[in-house]
């Protein structure tokens, strides 16, 4: 693959083990993400899901193998990489415009002005749409709201990786619809090499650029498809169907080998 | 602007976080309906079951309220009252500047928590009264033992609410933390103290509880100003309806004092 040459995020032999654990989670994962490119991390509940993107997010220390971000190596979090969950996470007590804003002047964070981190959240906000709602309260947003703050608040710190757990899993079906287009304009925009992980492969048909299946104990990528296809997809349904039907039974298969 | 702001938002949903006047009215007319039936039942008990000549007449609710009046309007109660709040202000600082450290220690060491729990769990059943004795011994008659005593009792509430809350907070608020690379000062800052700001309000305010409840048997002791000694005051001067006075006007302070916390809790809530 030619884009490996200059991935924004490039995992290597990832092997993870809990502690007491007899088996490890993660068998020699490899994966290499291009900057704007948006990849698909599908696989059955309980496969190693988060605890991949917790390594990818430097959050946790892989027992083997190694995490690059551009040219740097991961050893702890990294300013330029931003993670967000299913469930958004804001804190009650912050405006959603604070909430954007927070962290942006932690110590280890990059040193900025106030008027450049200013800048950062006005663009994030106005990014997601919510400039109307950034006096607001998490308390008084609804679901999609606030899972567009959380975007908003990963946006803020322009991310060069862009890690998303099941973003959009508690959302209903038309706001989740919505919640797939503003990702796809973000990483137009932003240009961040984009993780997503989610339970839904139609989701994935739609966003991603490629699809990695993990399956099995220890989890392994145990199948890989490129689309190649434009963005947005809605209308390309018929030509996914059959590479739905592919994943479909590939994901069918390791479910029968557990 | 504020029209814009709110259009995400439901009707329905905006009920639910700003309850309409019309309903918030409700409560407080049932609440003072059930304030008048105290009253009621207070005239029934001093004023119709009792015998002409009865002793207990003397502590009606028409004295009382003449008796209040006068009270009011003489300079004597506003320093009583100033001074037992003055003490109940004391002994709250105290027991912040003692149960939310200690709270937020024990609240986020495991072991901390289990080697200190039966011993706070001990100490907290004591009455605080019970170390009257002891109180005085160490600081003399006077505010110094008062000040220890309130201290005591509002500790507790506070260092153990607090605690909870650390153990309350949500994992996920401390992920987004390390995920920002936070120093323990910010995650003490700006994680950590605004998250469990609302247990630490229920525990200021079941403290300001106890302490109301707790000052006035204080007061009885060897000090000269405060509700507490004015209780004693009116009973040695016989005056009862002046002592039913000073109760109604610690009920109606410690009422005062308990909706004031409220207030400052459901404004930190939003
Ligand atoms: N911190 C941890 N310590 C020990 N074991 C863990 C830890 N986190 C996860 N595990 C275990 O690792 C396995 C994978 O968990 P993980 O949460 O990564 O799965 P997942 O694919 O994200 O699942 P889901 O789809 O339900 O979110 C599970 O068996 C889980 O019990
Ligand atoms: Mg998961």
């Amino acid at each position: 693959m030619t884009k490996t040459a200059i991935a924004a995020l490039e995992a290597t032999g990832i092997t993870l083990r809990y502690p007491g654990a007899a088996m490890p989670v993660l068998e020699d994962f490899d994966l290499a993400v291009a900057p704007g490119e948006i990849v698909a991390v599908l696989g059955p509940s309980g496969v190693g899901k988060s605890s991949l993107l917790r390594v990818l997010a430097g959050l946790q220390q892989p027992s083997r193998g190694a995490v690059r971000v551009g040219d740097q190596l991961l050893s702890s979090v990294h300013p330029r990489v931003a993670l967000a969950f299913q469930d958004p996470g804001l804190l009650p007590w912050l405006t959603l415009e604070k909430n954007v804003a927070f962290g942006l002047d932690f110590k280890r964070q990059p040193r900025l002005s106030r008027e450049v981190r200013a800048a950062r959240v006005d663009a994030a906000i106005d990014e997601v749409g919510l400039a109307h709602a950034r006096k607001l309260f998490p308390s008084e947003l609804s679901g999609g709201m606030a899972q567009r703050a959380a975007l908003a608040r990963c946006l803020a710190r322009k991310p060069e990786v862009l890690l998303l757990d099941e973003p959009f899993g508690a959302l209903d079906e038309v706001t989740r619809a919505a919640m797939q287009t503003l990702l796809l304009q973000v990483t137009a925009d932003f240009g961040a090499a984009t993780i997503l992980i989610t339970h839904d492969i139609d989701e994935a048909l739609l966003v991603a650029d490629r699809v990695v299946l993990l399956g099995g104990t220890p989890a392994r990528e145990i199948g890989q498809w490129r689309i190649d296809l434009p963005k947005p997809r809605e209308d390309d349904l018929v030509e996914l169907g059959r590479l739905r039907t592919d994943i479909l039974f590939k994901l069918r298969a390791t479910l029968r080998r557990i | 602007m504020t029209d814009l702001a709110q259009r995400d938002v439901s009707p329905a949903d905006r009920d639910l976080i700003r309850p309409s006047r019309g309903r918030a009215l409700k409560p407080i007319l049932l609440g003072a309906l059930g304030l008048l039936g105290l009253l009621v039942l207070w005239f029934i008990g001093t004023d119709l079951l009792p015998g002409p000549g009865s002793f207990i007449r003397r502590f009606s609710p028409f004295l009382t309220v003449a008796s209040l009046g006068d009270l009011v309007t003489g300079s004597d109660l506003l320093t009583h009252v100033a001074v037992s709040l003055k003490r109940v202000l004391v002994g709250l600082a105290f027991a912040v500047v003692i149960g939310v450290p200690l709270g937020l220690a024990v609240g986020s060491s495991r072991p901390l928590d289990t080697a200190t729990s039966p011993a706070f769990q001990l100490l907290r059943m004591i009455s605080p009264l019970s170390w009257m004795p002891i109180a005085v011994m160490l600081f003399g008659l006077g505010d110094g033992a008062i000040y220890f005593l309130l201290s005591f009792a509002a500790t507790w509430p506070i260092l153990l609410n607090t605690a909870a809350g650390v153990r309350a907070l949500d994992q996920r608020w401390l992920l987004l933390g390390r995920s920002l690379a936070a120093t323990r000062t910010e995650t003490l800052l700006r994680i950590v103290i605004p998250g469990v700001m609302g247990h630490v309000l229920t525990g200021i305010r079941l403290a300001i509880g106890i302490s109301w409840i707790v000052l006035v048997p204080c007061e009885m002791l060897g000090v000269s100003a405060g509700l507490g000694y004015l209780i004693l005051d009116t009973r040695d001067r016989l005056a009862y309806s002046e002592l039913m006075a000073v109760v109604l006007v610690i009920g109606v302070i410690g009422f005062a004092l308990d909706g004031a916390a409220r207030a400052l809790h459901a404004i930190w809530r939003r």
